[in-house]
């Protein structure tokens, strides 16, 4: 390794701060669309496991399934129908979301407990009341460490959605790849993992707003 | 629409079966909760009790039969509304546990839409009721022991002054001291509110001793035999009954009387200052070898017929303090219990400081020979009671 290309050369910092923030930004708004459009559609498969249990099984047995599918196989396969496009990288991106997502929230319903769901519904509230104030604030713990899960996968995923011309910081690493020259590759690496810890360290602050009960349970010896 | 003398509520028939299961849950039971009264549903595990329980606020739909609650069918009434108008306790609490101990009971009050300072004044007003600290009100259920959690239901249940509790082994899931605590504060808490109530248990102590009459259901909920505690005891009305009350009936019914319900004798008590001869002739009648003195309002001691011998006043000088003390509130139970632990013939009554007389083991197993005359309670009122009336 020469002079010329040590691992972090901070003229390029300087240089290409600009392209920097901005592949910072993109990653994040490819984070969060991709993790909100698959709580979105894990909410969805999750309420028809709920509703209609026998079909709980082909739900849970399709999300793993479709994390089996190698990711930059996946990208790879929808360029030919949606081209270079943000949906390319979103499509594989939310897919792989489900599996954690979907079980997140099917844990969450079901560790809620009976008792608990027992006398919502003999004190006379109704099912929606039932399921908004009781079930949901209770399936919410376990909804968001899968949250957390998901999210943090999402950042190191998006990354390879560089490869269909995506990916944000992704797009640095391979362009550090592509020239050999470690800079890009280093500021991309370091400022996903950093974009990782920092959303992670949001979930935890917004668990304690939404559900102080329970970090006050887990907080006591 | 329902008058006082309409039952609370009124099982008609009512069958259940539950699908895939062999036979039915509960067979034809029919059942009348006269308002203001409590009523325990007791039996064998499988005996449909739980299943009767929730059959009248219709978690469970009966498969044939009729269920009245003042009065209306309540196949007739949306399951909601019915609910609302329910105090439901559970016996594993089932506290919302994301929720604060304040707005746990103030569940129902807010789904019938109260307003807010009416809700904040109900809630305090039940805490008061059932004995939970104000600073309480603001934790979360997991920070409250089992009891206080076990209050808190209680205090749900009550908190839109609901006519009807239904209390399914409300007590089930806390220790026996705790457990013997919450029941009489039921009891103290039944007495100011007259409310009906019917509860599940598998506790026969409990059952005899909260409830005004007991449902005891063999399996497959046929109902065996439906009287009040001492009637139970005392003429169990098949073997079923009688195996299930088990070989101490007679002592079951000694914890259900009080010492005060006796009839009490003076028994071989004299006032101080009386001679001997009197005395004396107090003891032949009486029999026994010691005799108690009193100085007309409080008792003194006991001493022993020897020293009654001669003329003069009965000595005090060698009084023995008695050996087996009792109040009108105790039990016969506990009087028996203190008369053989004493090794005496006679426990003393004492009531604040009064001699009231003597209970012997003779008194306590004539007591037994006769029928319960229940203790005086005070009748249901028709008027809703003073709290949360509003």
């Amino acid at each position: 390794m020469s002079d010329a290309n040590p691992l972090l050369r901070f003229d390029y910092l300087v240089d290409q701060r600009a392209a920097i923030v901005a592949a910072v930004l993109e990653h994040l708004e490819l984070t969060v669309a991709t993790v909100a459009l698959g709580l979105l559609l894990a909410a969805l498969l999750a309420g028809v496991a709920l509703r209609w249990r026998w079909l709980r099984p082909t739900i849970s047995a399709g999300t793993a399934a479709l994390y089996t599918i190698p990711s930059v196989a996946l990208f790879a396969l929808l360029v030919p129908s949606t081209g270079l496009s943000r949906s390319t990288a979103l499509i594989p991106l939310v897919a792989y979301t489900l599996v954690v997502l979907v079980s997140a929230i099917l844990d969450g319903f079901d560790q809620v407990p009976r008792p608990v769901e027992e006398a919502a519904e003999a004190l006379g509230l109704t099912p929606r009341r039932r399921v908004l104030r009781v079930r949901i604030p209770l399936a919410l713990p376990v909804i968001i460490s899968g949250l957390r899960v998901a999210t943090v996968t999402t950042v190191g995923l998006v990354t390879l959605a560089a490869i269909v011309g995506q990916g944000g910081l992704g797009r640095l690493i391979l362009d550090g790849l592509r020239r050999a020259f470690w800079t890009p590759l280093t500021v991309g690496a370091v400022l996903s993992i950093v974009l990782a810890l920092l959303l992670d360290a949001a979930f935890v602050l917004l668990e304690r707003r939404l559900a102080p009960w329970a970090v006050r349970r887990t907080a006591r010896p | 629409m329902s008058d006082a003398s309409t039952p609370a509520v009124r099982l008609v028939d009512v069958r259940k079966t539950f699908p895939g299961a062999e036979g039915a849950a509960v067979e034809r039971l029919s059942l009348d909760v006269p308002r203001g009264s409590v009523v325990a549903l007791i039996g064998p595990s499988g005996c449909g009790k739980t299943t009767s329980l929730r059959m009248i606020n219709r978690l469970i739909e009966p498969s044939a039969g009729r269920v009245e609650v003042e009065g209306r069918d309540t196949s007739t009434v949306d399951p909601i509304a019915l609910r609302l108008g329910i105090g439901y306790v559970i016996q594993a609490v089932g506290l919302f546990p994301h929720r604060s101990i304040a707005d746990n009971i103030a569940v129902v009050p807010r789904a019938l839409g109260w307003d807010r300072a009416r809700i904040a004044s109900r809630v305090a007003e039940l805490a008061e009721l059932v004995g939970l600290e104000q600073d309480q009100l603001q934790r979360f259920p997991d920070e409250l022991s089992g009891g206080q959690q076990q209050r808190v239901g209680v205090a749900r249940a009550l908190a839109a002054d609901p006519p009807l509790l239904l209390m399914d082994e409300p007590f089930g899931a806390v220790d026996p001291v705790v457990r013997g605590r919450l029941q009489q504060e039921l009891l103290a808490l039944q007495a100011r509110l007259h409310k009906t109530i019917v509860l599940v248990t598998h506790d026969l102590d409990e059952a005899l001793l909260v409830a005004d009459r007991v449902a005891l259901l063999d399996r497959g909920g046929r109902l065996a035999q439906y009287a009040e505690p001492d009637r139970l005891l005392q003429e169990p009305a098949e073997p079923f009954v009688t195996e299930f009350l088990g070989a101490d009936r007679s002592l079951r019914r000694l914890a259900l009387r009080e010492v005060g319900e006796l009839s009490l004798r003076d028994g071989p008590v004299v006032t101080r200052g009386t001679d001997r001869a009197t005395a004396r002739a107090v003891l032949a009648r009486e029999g026994g070898d010691w005799l108690g003195i009193t100085d007309g309002v409080r008792f003194l001691g006991w001493v022993p017929a020897a020293g009654l011998a001669g003329e003069g006043p009965v000595p005090e000088d060698d009084l023995e303090a008695p050996a087996a003390l009792v109040g009108p509130d105790d039990t016969l139970r506990a009087a028996m219990d203190r008369i053989m632990t004493a090794r005496t013939a006679v426990a003393v009554v004492v009531e604040d400081g009064r001699f009231r007389g003597v209970v012997t083991l003779e008194l306590i197993r004539r007591a037994l020979a006769e029928p319960h005359t229940p203790s005086p309670q005070t009748p249901p009122s028709p008027e809703p009671s003073p709290e949360g009336s509003r």
